[in-house]
């Protein structure tokens, strides 16, 4: 597949969005059991969600390039009954809306109290908000993921790891942003949240490191004689129809070597992995903004990097049928 | 229930392209708006085809067969591009199996292109949405056209009569008698995706000889090994008598 900048902005962003929210509102819940100090709602809670709400809002904004006809973009949310696709364009929006409410209740410290846990802990309006924030981030994952894992013939996306990356890549970036952020912001949070950006980026990299193994052992189900039909072990496509390119020349083939893939994996498996893990490990010893915004630009930029080859890794089954020029 | 649909004879094929003209002509010439072509006269040349002739070898030299193999939308039965589809634009017709892309509601998002492991939708660079074969919907039901014109533009532009049109769902079309006799088959089976086009395999005409055709086993002359006297060859009373 022919790797598109608006899709890997899209994933990218939101990912570290959806990321970021969730280690602000894990702050939030920690804090409720005393396990965490509270924090400024202003300063760190209002402020980090609204980072994210900007981080889902420039992806939102990149994937309507990715569209022939942005402007019919809103019919996009009619058939989520059918379409992970469709039931992204749902979320996303919904997501947002959520966090920007989080955002505004903690920005102007409303928090009514709406009901008495068990324990005399008091269940606040920006707490319903943050619980509802997080399901429709974990449900937007899913649905990101489920957009190329459903796809049957793209035998490698056509995995639960790809849903299971998604959730893993987005968080990593999203806590080490966190982890920045919070050296302004919340000093006394940035040790916790570096811990879980280290065990989140290592995760990652098991877990995209178990796709790469996995991508490299399959084995393609259609051949070109399933495509045309014939039973022989030589067959030569001679001519594909037409001399110069076509839609399906174009959308489908990434146009790289192989020396070039080989490439951008081990320098997104630097990036997005082994540098951040060694600069969250050192700001683990050593918590400053000096180690941990490096962290969070080599990770962003080593996660583009990984969405590219997320494209250009995936053959799709009708390049058989566009292989020769004659 | 219908389905409607093209049966392909790669036996007749002789890869003339004339299916794809025809149909490039007819599609671009519809209500339904162009089929743009870019640089159509400079260095890359690219436009939207719904149909595309492509040539196979199959084979090794000398022993080789080339099989020129038209690809257009299969309107399979169970289209993975539908579901996909977040608009609605891709739909099947549920009275007669076409599949087709409702061009006012296509955002041209290109992601039932990734659903189809045919390659058979094309983004058309100038409208900006997904286009496909229409199984010339526009001519199969135009009363103003005569009977026997009422079938795709591709079917009725085949000098071979390689393309045959009609409903696979009746046990008694001259396509599914043709699928059925002449053993068509569906591209890619192992997707699930029932493809209603069908192909017929290519078919060498050959004649096959066993031994005892080339010497009558059932020769009188051979009937209990006894051979008439004096076998050919030797002297017969001719050669001593005749002086």
């Amino acid at each position: 597949m022919r790797p598109d900048l608006s899709v890997i902005l899209l994933t990218t962003l939101i990912g570290a969005g959806q990321g970021l929210f969730l280690a602000v509102f894990t702050a939030q819940s920690y804090a409720l059991l005393d396990l965490l100090p509270s924090q400024d709602g202003r300063g760190f809670h209002a402020t980090g969600s609204l980072i994210a709400l900007a981080l889902t809002a420039a992806g939102l904004a990149s994937s309507f390039f990715h569209l022939g006809r942005p402007e019919r973009g809103w019919r996009a949310a009619a058939q989520w009954r059918t379409s992970w696709l469709s039931r992204e364009v749902i979320v996303l929006p919904a997501f947002m809306g959520a966090m920007f409410v989080y955002g505004v209740a903690h920005w102007y410290d409303w928090r009514p109290v709406l009901a008495e846990l068990p324990g005399g802990i008091p269940l606040d309006f920006t707490l319903a908000v943050g619980v509802v924030t997080t399901l429709l981030a974990f449900t937007l994952f899913v649905c990101t993921g489920m957009i190329y894992a459903c796809l049957p013939f793209l035998q490698e996306w056509r995995s639960p790891l790809t849903v299971i990356n998604f959730v893993l890549l987005g968080g990593a970036s999203g806590f080490t942003l966190a982890a920045a952020f919070s050296v302004g912001a919340a000093p006394e949070l940035t040790r916790f949240f570096t811990a879980w950006a280290l065990i989140l980026t290592l995760l990652g990299m098991g877990g995209r490191g178990a796709s790469l193994v996995r991508n490299r052992r399959l084995r393609p189900r259609s051949t070109l004689q399933t495509a045309i039909g014939i039973k022989h072990p030589r067959i030569v496509q001679k001519s594909m129809g037409f001399q110069a390119g076509s839609f399906n020349t174009r959308e489908f083939f990434h146009g790289r070597s192989a020396g070039a893939l080989r490439w951008v994996r081990w320098a997104f498996l630097a990036a997005a992995f082994v540098v951040p893990a060694l600069l969250l490990a050192g700001a683990l010893r050593q918590p400053g903004a000096v180690l941990l915004a490096p962290a969070f630009v080599a990770q962003f930029a080593g996660l583009m990097a990984e969405r590219w080859f997320f494209f250009a890794e995936a053959n799709h089954p009708q390049n058989l049928y566009y292989q020769a020029v004659a | 229930m219908t389905q409607l649909a093209l049966v392909i004879d790669l036996n007749v094929c002789v890869g003339c392209h004339a299916c794809v003209t025809s149909c490039k002509q007819w599609n671009t010439s519809g209500a339904a708006g162009p089929l743009s072509d870019r640089n159509p006269y400079d260095a890359d040349p690219t436009g939207t085809f719904f149909n595309r002739v492509q040539t196979f070898e199959v084979g090794e030299y000398p022993n080789t067969q080339t099989v020129h193999f038209p690809k257009s939308c299969l309107h399979c039965e169970d289209p993975p591009c539908v579901p996909v589809c977040p608009t609605g634009a891709s739909y099947k017709r549920a009275e007669d199996g076409i599949v087709l892309v409702d061009y006012d509601k296509c955002i041209g998002c290109k992601y039932c292109s990734w659903a189809c492991p045919y390659g058979v939708r094309e983004l058309d660079e100038e409208r900006k949405v997904m286009t496909k074969c229409t199984l010339c919907v526009d001519r199969v039901y135009d009363n103003a056209l005569p009977p026997a014109e009422r079938k795709p533009a591709c079917v009725l532009a085949c000098p071979t009569s390689a393309r045959l049109f009609g409903d696979i769902h009746d046990p008694d079309s001259a396509v599914s008698e043709a699928i059925r006799e002449n053993a068509g088959y569906a591209l890619m089976p192992e997707w699930g995706t029932h493809p209603s086009n069908h192909y017929l395999p290519r078919r060498r005409t050959a004649m096959r000889f066993h031994p005892d055709e080339l010497a009558r086993a059932d020769n009188p002359l051979k009937a209990d090994g006894l051979l008439p006297r004096p076998a050919k060859g030797e002297p017969t009373l001719d050669d001593v008598a005749s002086w």
